[in-house]
């Protein structure tokens, strides 16, 4: 990948994260507010990104034929429906429930000068490396 | 109304917003869909050389540095906020840095197993109509709810 990608992956993950601060939703005891239904706005949060995102996943390949840069407009590798990916949003689930925290927030948290939430970063690199070693032994597979 | 939204939803539908441009925009430019929680995988591949390690998976080596420009943007956004609209204060949470670390072992591990997190299905994935996606989030949603009230009640 060449430089300037990297540049304009940045720009937009500056854009991505400051909307994360500005919104609120970078902020655990926001996200904890949402959750224990004391203030819904967080549901506009995701409501607005999905609406851009919506649009442009939907529409952009229709009328463009490559990104601005050249090569091809990707898709993850599309999921089954399994009991991987219940048990998975379910795990994901209790730890949000106890922290506020999800991967995207936590980096831009630590931007606000959140610094305990680096210990959840921490975290999350752990609980991966637990799962993908449980992977190399055959185990929990989600295809 | 009032009492659902106590702080109005500005903030948050202008936040919202600005996420959704920030993806939108490195998918015009480069094709790629920005979902977060895979970079706790692909960065292991730096470490973990064995060809037929599940780290070493051609998706995340292909992967990984952008990964990490996302989120050292991430990061540098948060910066942003805290210097220009917050007057350099840094916000600082209160819960413990050990409830944190244990919750995030629980976000690394579920958030890899069902291959997404609130950006990789909330966002992106629901945004490409996948019915896995789907799923997740309505799951994680319920989940993180009843969690969250649980913890609530037994700590009050």
């Amino acid at each position: 990948m060449t430089f300037s990608k990297h540049i304009i992956i940045i720009l937009g993950g500056a854009a991505f994260g400051l909307g994360l601060a500005y919104s609120g939703a970078a902020v655990p005891e926001v996200v904890l507010s949402f959750l224990r239904l004391e203030d819904l706005g967080l549901a506009f949060v995701i409501g607005g990104a999905l609406l851009v995102t919506l649009l442009t996943f939907q529409l952009l390949p229709k009328v463009l034929h490559t990104p601005f840069f050249g090569g091809t407009f990707t898709r993850p590798a599309k999921l089954p429906v399994s009991k991987w990916n219940i048990l998975g949003a379910s795990i994901f689930g209790v730890g949000w429930g106890l922290t506020g925290l999800c991967p995207g927030t936590s980096f831009a948290a630590i931007g606000m000068g959140n610094w305990p939430v680096l210990a959840g970063i921490v975290g999350m690199f752990l609980g991966a490396l637990f799962y993908g070693l449980l992977r190399n032994r055959g185990l929990a597979g989600i295809e | 109304m009032e009492s659902l939204f106590p702080l109005g939803i500005e903030q948050y539908l202008v936040g919202g917003l600005l996420v959704g441009a920030g993806i939108a925009f490195i998918y015009l430019m480069t094709g790629i869909v920005s979902g977060v929680s895979t970079t706790f995988t692909s960065t292991w591949s730096f470490i973990f050389t064995d060809p037929a390690s599940f780290f070493r998976r051609e998706t995340f080596v292909a992967s990984r540095l952008w990964r990490l420009s996302l989120v050292l943007g991430l990061v540098l956004g948060g910066l942003v906020y805290m210097i220009f609209l917050n007057d350099g204060n840094a916000t600082v949470t209160a819960l413990s840095p050990m409830r944190l670390f244990f919750g995030g072992i629980l976000v690394g591990i579920g958030t890899r197993m069902a291959a997404g997190c609130p950006s990789g299905h909330g966002i992106t994935g629901n945004a490409m109509l996948e019915k896995s996606s789907l799923v997740a989030t309505a799951t994680f949603l319920l989940v993180g709810i009843l969690v969250a009230l649980l913890t609530q009640a037994v700590l009050a």
